[in-house]
């Protein structure tokens, strides 16, 4: 009978393989093969030095540059994800249907061509500053800035922060609040002691779906940047593309890797002590 | 200061257009276990939230302890509420819960501690300060709640059917435990629910409620032994209930017998409900009682046989400790001071809720 069951199970396995054979082609040997670049210089000897590329002056400026757009993207995403979901929170189920879909419409077009647009709006005689001038306010010079990059990777990573958040919250039953009120808490008691920290699975997986992300970018700052402020990813880019150096290449990307899993561990740490994730 | 520690003052309530109370009036007294006791959709909760703050009535005025809190959040009310879902917050512990209302009442630390071992103990539940509320059972649940609502020292307690998701053993110990924390706490409690035997074994006074109108009030025993009309006989427990004509003064014709009664003032000839509990019914050999029937099903209850006897068209439900000989006559009598004589029902809301 166990060995009924275990040939029922293996057999749905191959369901699966499609997807298998799917991941192995395309993410285990590629990531087999980065490995193998990165741990290797061009003669084929093993080395660590195309790894410890990061921490090259150029590329650590690169690495701070990512982080910084990162955890300023993740913490803009975050602000604007908690009041608007508060106040869907209160809205019919109809309206709140509505909205939600407003805010996944854009995930609907193409990601390139919403930096596009983002690229048309901020350039230095693009249409943000054609409306400033209407009112004979100075132009801002936003175009190939960080500030720019900020911009487009929080229009294209704010959904990935707010419907997890909205999924957390919106499972919060209104009793608790009541029950919060009832106490004697106020709006704001309520947020912190109650609705934060009940929300705070989907806030890590937001966290995650942002930062892990805009971390590794380099499209947006192409567009965005003007080619001119450097991210990690567009280093790593030009050192497979321009440069043809696929060691050096590999060897940031393992880096950042590591880097990434390392700064997600903590995350994931916290993530197990809440009491349900919200894995969506 | 005045006894009346809150008062509803014509109160309206509509939802989607349907009125759930119009122009309710309700007044409690200090130290008084008050229940508001109802079928669903009486209108009994949604008084509850009125006190507690949640909804916001169309017209009329709430008076606590004679102030006007009708515009009052809940957060600003000296009153607490047990939820019927018991609402503890699930990432703290009990302890946590226990002391969120004094922690933002800003006592200091010791305060809280003995506050929160004080309702610890009172509710039974020494050494769970640390345990987490989901890993509780139901019962430890709805104490953890209560014991976080009294912590606070409310003037007015307000319980939302707190026992209505327990299983009945529970239930029944949870009910004395109530009793015994209302004597020592010394709050006021209003208790809603629609278990009449719940109501009966807690209250001081109950109040009886059908479609957002008061029935009847009083305490428990005079609302068993009698109910003034046939809603209130027939939600409190078991009841006969049979259409009647008052002959005159003490006596009453039921089947066409005439039978005495104790109530006067109803004038002669007049057509009556009357109510008579299965307990107070007994069953005599044929021709020896007042009324003759055949008896249709005898049921062992444990405490005692429950008896169906047909008489005409009426089926007359009896409690007794001694079987009946099934498909026999019987007679049956009644001594006149359990003969309940009711006014025919006025309104829609006075008459016997039917089964759907």
């Amino acid at each position: 009978m166990n060995e009924a069951k275990s040939n029922f199970t293996s057999r749905r396995i191959l369901l699966a393989s499609p997807y298998i054979v799917w991941v192995a082609g395309f993410t285990i040997l590629p990531l087999i093969i980065i490995i193998h670049y990165a741990f290797t210089d061009a003669g084929g000897a093993f080395t660590f030095s195309n790894l410890g590329l990061i921490f090259s002056p150029i590329h650590l400026k690169a690495v701070m540059f990512s982080l910084e757009i990162a955890i300023s993207s993740t913490v803009a995403c975050i602000l604007l994800s908690y009041p608007m979901v508060m106040a869907m929170r209160h809205l019919g189920l109809g309206k709140r249907t509505f909205s939600l879909f407003i805010l996944i419409l854009p995930m609907w077009m193409n990601f390139i061509l919403r930096i596009l647009a983002w690229q048309m709006i901020l350039s230095n005689n693009g249409i943000l500053n054609m409306i400033l001038s209407w009112f004979s306010i100075a132009p801002l010079k936003i175009a190939n800035t960080g500030t720019s990059i900020m911009i487009g990777v929080v229009y294209d990573y704010l959904p990935y922060m707010m419907l997890p958040i909205y999924t957390a919250i919106m499972d919060i039953n209104e009793d608790l609040i009541e029950a919060a009120r009832d106490l004697g808490a106020g709006s704001l008691t309520i947020f912190l002691k109650i609705i934060l920290p009940l929300s705070l699975p989907g806030l890590l997986s937001g966290i995650v779906m942002v930062f892990v992300p805009s971390m590794t970018s380099f499209v947006i700052s192409d567009i965005l940047g003007g080619g001119k402020l450097q991210l990690i990813g567009n280093v790593i880019e030009q050192e497979f593309t321009t440069a043809n150096n696929w060691h050096a290449g590999s060897g940031l990307s393992v880096a950042l890797m590591i880097f990434v899993l390392i700064s997600m561990a903590f995350t994931t740490k916290e993530h197990k002590e809440g009491r349900e994730s919200v894995i969506w | 200061m005045s006894n009346i520690i809150l008062k509803m003052d014509s109160i309206s309530k509509s939802f989607d257009g349907k009125a759930i109370l119009s122009d309710f009036d309700l007044e409690i007294r200090r130290n008084e276990f008050v229940t508001l006791l109802g079928p669903s959709g009486c209108g009994k909760s949604t008084i509850l939230r009125i006190i507690g703050g949640f909804v916001r009535p169309d017209k009329g005025r709430v008076l606590f302890e004679g102030k006007d809190i009708t515009a009052l959040p809940p957060e600003k009310r000296n009153v607490n509420t047990v939820f019927q879902k018991y609402s503890l917050f699930p990432h703290m512990n009990v302890e946590e819960n226990i002391a969120f209302g004094l922690k933002l009442k800003k006592k200091s630390p010791e305060y809280i501690r003995d506050k929160v071992q004080y309702a610890l103990n009172l509710v039974n539940l020494e050494g769970y300060e640390k345990r987490d509320t989901l890993s509780l059972s139901g019962g430890q649940q709805q104490r953890v709640a209560i014991a976080r609502a009294i912590v606070n020292e409310p003037e007015l307690l307000l319980l939302d059917e707190p026992l209505g998701a327990l299983d009945l053993k529970l239930r029944h110990g949870m009910q004395r435990e109530l009793i015994k924390i209302k004597q020592e706490v010394g709050i006021t409690f209003l208790y809603v629910t629609h278990d009449q035997e719940e109501a009966l074994m807690m209250s001081d006074r109950i109040i009886v409620m059908n479609k957002g109108i008061i029935q009847q009030a009083g305490d428990s025993k005079s609302i068993y032994d009698e109910p003034q009309n046939a809603f209130v006989a027939d939600f409190i427990g078991e009841s006969n209930i049979i259409g009647a004509l008052m002959v005159k003064d003490l006596l009453v014709r039921i089947q066409g017998v005439d039978i005495p009664c104790v109530d006067t003032g109803f004038g002669e000839n007049v057509p009556v409900d009357v109510v008579i509990r299965p307990e107070d019914i007994e069953i005599v050999p044929e021709n020896m009682g007042y009324i003759n029937g055949r008896v249709m099903s005898v049921i062992f209850k444990g405490a005692y046989y429950e008896i169906k006897v047909q008489s005409e068209d009426f089926s007359w439900q009896v409690q007794s400790v001694n079987p009946a000989p099934v498909g026999e006559m019987v007679g049956m009598t009644v001594l006149p001071d359990n003969i309940q004589i009711m006014h025919k029902p006025a309104s829609e809301d006075e008459e016997v809720v039917k089964d759907e």
